[in-house]
């Protein structure tokens, strides 16, 4: 019967990857994220100038524009601004996916004790999700944020704060529904724990979801982790954060627009790849949305 | 209806008590000396500990908590540790502002968005629908505070067509206090040059913040027009002749709204705890850019108090949702 | 000439597995006065059929082979869309089956009727008698509560300003009835009009459209799967299987003497009085696929009188009045 499952879901998935190769904008945003990927690995290494990314200044090339010898031109310390986006794309993946990965496991965890605890527990869980709901994430980010000081790993923690309600709602809702489940019955006869019914049972049906979902969260976070950097309140320079390198930068417009613009421009990039993205793994993936 | 309504707002009083343990703890639990910070850096341990004496920061978390809740009931939201003004007088300064943002930014977002997502279905498949949703993905991709910033490079800088930033110029007499809302009070004191001052300042903050809602209610209201399109009673009205333009704009269009509603009730919360991007930008006095303030000097009782009364806006704006969606669907019963 | 005729009507409908041949070949011409059945089991094409009389199948997926369905002489699958549009309400009138999903939940009753009246009356200003502007909004207004009561909707003044959620579920039939008849149109096609409803219901509902038939001297196209309803409110009965007419003529006729071997396993499968579901008794096999179909006649599979004939070509339809698409049809005299 497993056997027939397997075959089943690795049908599905051949159909979904069609039906996603189909879709042109789909394509490109796989394209944009797996660039965006790679350029957060690499990117350290392939910038022009790697001695301004370590925080090294240049005050006789200050506020270069663009040029074949800095396409990104140079910012008001003479950096490379292309050195600097090609290097803050991995502060910003990084970050991104830390939010993203801990919201997961900490939503996983609320949602599957909420699940298999139900009763009390169940309803304050629950509750405190709604209350996530009401208070502006942003907001809490910055507060809690601005508590721990700054630092990239203050700054991810500060927003996966607000940021397992989704997931914990995600994995609750399955757990109720499979617990009740014939074989899930089945299972906890022959002696399954509640661990071993989330990991054989709950966890594989709730894949896709989680996936899609992840990935267009991927761009949120990003976009989130870029705002705290904006307002201050994140990661301080000389790390090349793009949020950061927007709000130093925005004391120069508009005769040096380019060191605001490109690190902007990275930004929207990026963003939209992951959403590009999960829509289209969401048409794929989510029957109920497809259209 | 009046017991619905009730019944909704004593739900909101455990939000409001929730969310203040929340901030308590976050502001108390966590590290960070807020005390030092305000008292200034060459403040002596006994001139930060006077301080602290002072705003009752001395005392336990648990007094200080109660200390706070029973000030509440009597309307006193704290003291901020810094200016020593209360916070309640600075909500109220700077929340019309905030709410004038916000409902510029919502209004263009609906009227805009539900066309568009309209649209959208009724091209389904085809490149109005196509473009539709590169567009509306893209302005969701776009981080609000950039795209300010290229508004105020292209349209403040180098065309010179719009104010940098600011609600109202300080030089000009801004219209006698009525509603709080500038454009508002422009116009009933029937003053044309305060309006338009006003709305040459409300342009572009306003934009910056509704294209993300515009986008997500052009998207929700595409898929639940497709949805309605494919409903029963949308083919008898068409086999009974109705003309399409009918169809659309009356028939389906209502029921798609009811959809969408929803969304716009959830989005208005969101875009309340968003302004704080979009003022810092524009410099625009309202909540966020004093709860920001308030934040970066880790002085409390105003972020508190900025979460409370977005949180309160957020659960009267879902009630009014809710209200009207009765309005428009006339099988909803308040129970 | 015929109000409604059919001739060779071909229609292909493409899924996510190929394109199924749906229609092959309907024949069929309703005059007014007339009550056609339409029978068959569920997914053979009766309510394509229907949709196709109106133009309301939508293309794609859909695609008209071949053949012709004449309106009054009008050949409508001809037509450019805005004609056709014409016709709607004023000339075929439409009920489905649903009456909870096919009224609007969102406006009140008035609106509903008071809109098909307008647009109705803009091109016939004989049904509001001529009224325009604002005395066209309160003669539609007249027409609906007059139609309503017509119709068997008590107090029917008082509950115009209702929604369809406030009434019942053969009140709401009641309704669409009302709706489908307000631009008194010269054809009428129901498609299961009482499926959904209750048995009691259903015989009023039946009986209020045959009273119809003569009032509005119209021609009427009810499709159902139930052989009760056709003997009980039909003049005349096409029987259809997989796409083909296979049997078709005046209801005694063809009820007393079934030809078709098809027609045959249904009247068996009715139980005395009752209704008939889905299944047939005493017949192995299922539907032919429809995407690539047999050559010959579709019921050839599952008949117990096929013969290598039956499987070479479809039997054309024979006969005068009572006609059967058969090689080998039951004895008329039988
Ligand atoms: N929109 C559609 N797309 C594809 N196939 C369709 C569509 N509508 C109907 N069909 C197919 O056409 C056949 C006839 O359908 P229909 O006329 O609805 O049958 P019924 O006799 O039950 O009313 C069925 O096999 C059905 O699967
Ligand atoms: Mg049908």
């Amino acid at each position: 019967m497993t056997h027939a499952v397997a075959s089943a879901r690795g049908q599905a998935l051949r159909r979904g990857w069609f039906r996603f190769r189909q879709s042109g904008l789909s394509m490109l945003g796989a394209a944009l994220v797996v660039a965006v990927l790679a350029i957060a690995i690499v990117g350290p290494w392939i910038a022009p100038f790697p001695g301004h990314v370590a925080g090294g200044v240049d005050t006789a090339n200050r506020f270069l524009a663009p040029s074949l010898a800095h396409p990104f031109g140079t910012n008001e310390l003479g950096q490379d601004v292309l050195s600097l986006v090609l290097a803050g794309t991995r502060i910003s993946v990084l970050a991104g996916l830390g939010v993203v990965v801990l919201g997961t496991l900490f939503g996983t965890l609320v949602g599957a004790v909420a699940g298999f605890a139900g009763g009390w527990t169940d309803e304050v869980l629950m509750r405190l999700s709604d209350l996530k709901l009401t208070i502006p994430g942003l907001i809490l980010a910055m507060a809690v944020a601005a508590a721990l000081g700054a630092g990239l790993l203050n700054m991810v923690i500060a927003i996966a704060l607000s940021w397992w309600p989704g997931y914990a709602r995600l994995v609750r809702g399955e757990v109720l529904a499979r617990k009740e489940e014939v074989y899930v019955a089945a299972a906890r006869a022959i002696g399954a724990s509640p661990a071993r019914i989330l990991f054989r049972h709950v966890l594989p049906n709730i894949v896709s979801p989680v996936v899609v979902k992840m990935s267009l969260d991927m761009g949120f976070a990003i976009l989130t982790v870029a705002s705290l950097g904006f307002i201050g309140i994140g990661v301080r320079p000389p790390t090349p954060e793009w949020g950061t390198l927007l709000s130093v930068s925005r004391s120069y417009m508009p005769d040096f627009w380019w060191t605001a613009v490109f690190p902007g421009l990275a930004m929207f990039v990026a963003i939209f790849g992951f959403n590009l993205l999960g829509d289209g793994l969401r048409d794929v993936l989510d029957p109920r949305a497809r259209r | 209806m009046l017991r619905f309504v009730l019944r909704r707002l004593v739900l909101v009083l455990p939000v409001l008590l929730g969310m203040t343990v929340m901030m308590f703890i976050i502001a108390r639990l966590l590290p960070g000396d807020p005390v030092a910070l305000a008292a200034g850096p060459n403040a002596t341990a006994a001139e930060i500990a006077a301080y602290a004496a002072e705003f009752g920061l001395d005392q336990p978390v648990t007094v200080q908590y109660w200390r706070y809740l029973s000030g509440l009931l009597g309307g006193d939201f704290g003291v901020s540790i810094f200016s020593r003004r209360p916070v309640l007088d600075d909500l109220l300064t700077y929340l019309p502002a905030t709410l004038e943002l916000v409902l510029a930014a919502m209004f263009l977002a609906v009227v805009l968005g539900i066309p568009a997502g309209l649209a959208a279905a009724v091209w389904r498949n085809r490149w109005p629908d196509y473009l539709g949703r590169v567009a509306a993905l893209a302005a969701i991709s776009m981080p609000r505070f950039f795209l300010g910033l290229l508004l105020q490079l292209g349209f403040a800088m180098w065309l010179l067509w719009l104010p940098l930033g600011g609600r109202f110029p300080i030089i000009l007499e801004p219209p006698p206090l009525v509603t709080g809302f500038l454009t508002l009070d422009a116009l009933i004191a029937g003053d044309g040059t305060a309006f338009a001052t006003a709305c040459r300042h409300l342009a572009m903050p306003a934009i910056a913040m509704c294209l993300s809602p515009l986008a997500t209610i052009m998207r929700m209201m595409r898929a639940s027009t497709i949805e309605v399109l494919q409903q029963d009673y949308v083919m008898t009205a068409r086999a009974l002749g109705l003309p399409a333009r009918q169809i659309v704009f009356k028939y389906v269009a209502k029921n798609a709204v009811s959809a969408t509603l929803t969304v716009i009730g959830l989005y208005f919360g969101w875009l309340l705890g968003g302004t704080v991007l979009v003022e810092t930008v524009f410099d625009w006095p309202g909540l966020g850019l004093y709860a920001t303030q308030a934040i970066v000097s880790q002085d409390f009782m105003p972020v508190i108090g900025v979460a409370m009364v977005i949180g309160l806006l957020f659960v009267l704006v879902n009630l009014v949702v809710d209200l009207l969606y009765g309005v428009i669907n006339p099988k909803v019963r308040y129970s | 000439m015929a109000l409604l005729e059919i001739r060779d009507l071909h229609l292909a409908m493409r899924s996510f597995d190929g394109e199924a041949h749906v229609l092959n070949g309907i024949d069929l011409a309703v005059e007014r006065r007339e009550v056609w059945g339409l029978v068959g089991d569920t997914g053979c094409g009766k309510s394509l059929t229907g949709l196709s009389v109106s133009r309301l199948v939508p293309t794609p997926p859909g695609r008209f082979l071949a053949g012709e369905i004449r309106f009054e002489g009008r050949d409508l699958l001809a037509c450019p869309e805005a004609e056709v549009a014409e016709l709607r309400g004023t000339g075929i009138g439409m009920i489905f089956q649903d009456p909870t999903t096919n009224l609007n939940p969102a406006f009140s009753i008035r609106t509903q009727l008071v809109d098909v009246a307008l647009s109705a009356a803009r091109r016939d200003p004989a049904i509001l008698e001529g009224a325009r502007g604002r005395a066209a909004q309160a003669a539609a207004e007249r027409l609906a509560a007059a139609m309503l009561d017509r119709v068997g909707i008590p107090d029917a003044a008082a509950r115009l300003g209702d929604y369809p959620h406030e009434f019942s579920g053969g009140m709401r039939q009641r309704v669409l009835i009302a709706m489908a008849l307000i631009g008194r149109p010269d054809l009428l096609i129901a498609d299961e009009p009482t499926t959904a409803l209750d048995v009691s219901v259903q015989a009023q509902i039946l009986r209020l459209i045959r009273a119809m038939v003569e009032e509005f001297d119209m021609g009427v196209l009810l499709i159902t799967h139930n052989l009760g309803v056709v003997a009980q409110s039909c003049t005349h009965v096409a029987v259809m299987y997989a796409g083909n007419i296979v049997e078709s003529g005046p209801v005694r006729a063809v009820l007393t003497t079934p030809l078709h071997p098809y027609t045959r396993a249904l009247l068996q499968a009715i139980p005395t009085r009752g209704v008939v579901r889905g299944a047939l008794r005493g017949l192995a096999g299922a539907v032919p696929n429809l995407i690539a179909p047999p050559p010959g006649c579709r019921f050839a599979p599952r008949c117990p009188r096929a013969t290598d004939a039956c499987r070479a070509a479809v039997p054309p339809p024979r006969g005068e009045g009572h006609r059967v698409a058969c090689l080998h049809p039951g004895d008329r005299d039988a």
